[in-house]
């Protein structure tokens, strides 16, 4: 795994009070994970303070699952 | 229209005497100081650097890490002492119908401390702004209404009180009330709060309404001593089960005593500072007791607004003395603040319990912390100072006053 994806992981098993395992790359926030709609912009704010980026609200909606916030904080994260 | 009778069926509390009912009662009468040095936050450089908080407080031992987070110290102390009110009473129980069971709660303040967190991290980056999704459902103060209705499906009358320190005794003034009229079979009631803060301490510092006995924190709540310099925050949560008498008697739920009376009145006089002859504190006493034609002389027991504030404290025995005449000499009187601190919003349900507690056991609590008498305070006034007193206590009176001139009685019977 790669090292973004480790601390994605991290910030998501604090965040939302999860077992690691249950956070695999398909995993969705609102499906799989228990997250309401305020968990997931604490986790898109929580991604940004941790890979010191900001991501676009229109940009956010579509970071749906575990992966999708991987892939954009790959492609974008300095 | 005839009015429905109310009594209490349960209580519940998290304070800085012990985190349950039977903890707290026990060290009320024990004349227990629950003051020590701050452990919130680093209070090195301020005026004041003790409070009476709750101890061994450790949010993991109530909610999962997922919960705690999203619930305000004010907010967790709220579902705590209910949690304690509801198992107490058990009218969470499925033949109760939930949308007749009502919640109205209160507090003072609210989140302090999760407004002054968000407000750091918004300072720190101006240029970007960005504040937590939960900032506002953790800080304002109607929120314990709500997370306590969630909890237990209760789909009755539903809000928050706000008149500062008077604030839980409105909510039971209210809860009352509606049970009267029959807009509701029962309510969870209360107060809680959490403002052992920066912004808390350095607020109230600021008008130099804290004590600042920093050298001597366990008897630096001293209502009515000559020597008293202000109040000593304290913090926590107190529940209250109301319930209609008939409905409580039919399910065989334990009664611990009635409700009789609530008085709501305003000073209509200053910011902070108490009427200097008590009028409002006056006026809501006699309020209370007309609700069911109380007479003064029936009251054995007054458990008092008394922080230890200079003024306020003179201002309440002259109302005391002018309501009750001659028979102000014979009851007695206490203010538990000596020893709970001052709990802001959450202090009319600590001491409504005061009451009920001191009416089923016909113990009177102290006030500790009784050094040199004032000469501004009539010292023939029994203040139950240093140690309880046994008597009969049928009908108990808790007065609660607050900043912007509200003030808020309740009244509470033997049954």
């Amino acid at each position: 795994m790669s090292d973004i994806a480790s601390r994605v992981k991290a910030i998501i098993v604090d965040k939302l009070g999860v077992d690691e395992t249950e956070v695999t790359t398909e995993a969705s926030f609102t499906n799989d994970l228990g997250a309401d709609s305020l968990d997931t912009v604490e986790l898109i704010m929580e991604f940004e303070k941790e890979f010191n980026i900001a991501i676009p609200d229109d940009q956010a909606e579509n970071i749906g699952t575990v992966g999708d916030a991987v892939s954009y904080i790959e492609e974008n994260a300095k | 229209m005839e009015l429905k009778r109310v009594v209490v069926t349960g209580l519940g509390a998290i304070t800085p005497l012990g985190n349950s009912v039977e903890e707290l009662w026990k060290n009320l009468v024990d004349g227990v100081s629950g003051a020590a040095p701050i452990t919130r936050f680093d209070a090195t450089n301020f005026k004041t650097k003790f409070a009476c908080e709750v101890k061994n407080y450790n949010s993991n031992d109530y909610f999962d890490r997922k919960e705690a987070r999203k619930l305000d110290m004010f907010a967790q102390f709220a579902m705590i002492a209910a949690e304690q009110a509801v198992q107490d009473s058990g009218i969470d129980s499925e033949d109760i119908d939930h949308d007749e069971v009502g919640v109205i709660w209160g507090a003072g303040i609210g989140g302090i401390q999760t407004f002054s967190d968000e407000i750091k991290g918004f300072v720190k980056n101006e240029e970007n702004p960005r504040f937590n999704p939960f900032f506002i459902p953790k800080m304002i103060a109607d929120i314990a209404a709500g997370h306590i209705s969630m909890k237990y499906g209760f789909r009755g009358p539903n809000f928050n009180t706000v008149s500062a320190c008077a604030s839980a005794t409105n909510a039971i003034g209210d809860a009352f009330n509606l049970i009267r009229l029959g807009k509701a079979t029962a309510f969870i009631t209360g107060g809680s709060e959490a403002a052992i803060c920066e912004a808390g301490i350095g607020g109230f510092n600021s008008m130099q309404a804290l004590s600042t006995r920093n050298d001597d924190e366990k008897t630096a709540s001293r209502p009515f001593d000559k020597g008293r310099d202000g109040f000593v925050m304290g913090e926590g949560g107190a529940s209250l089960i109301l319930e209609e008498y008939e409905h409580a008697v039919k399910r065989g739920a334990t009664i611990y005593c009635e409700v009789v009376g609530s008085g709501m009145t305003a000073d209509a006089h200053h910011l902070t500072a108490p009427h200097p002859d008590g009028l409002g504190a006056k006026n809501v006493m006699k309020a209370a007791l007309k609700d069911n034609d109380i007479k003064p002389e029936q009251i054995d027991y007054i458990n008092v607004h008394g922080t230890s504030t200079p003024r306020g404290d003179i201002a309440e025995t002259l109302a005391i003395k002018e309501v009750f005449g001659e028979h102000a000499y014979k009851l007695n009187i206490s203010s538990t603040k000596s020893m709970t601190g001052h709990l802001l919003g959450a202090a009319g349900a600590v001491e409504s319990i005061a009451c009920i507690l001191a009416i089923r056991n016909n113990i009177v609590p102290p006030t500790i912390n009784h050094f040199e008498d004032d000469p501004e305070i009539d010292p023939k006034l029994n203040m139950t100072y240093h140690k309880a007193e046994e008597r009969e206590v049928n009908i108990a009176l808790s007065n609660t006053f607050g900043f912007g001139g509200h003030n808020a009685s309740i009244v509470f019977k033997a049954i």
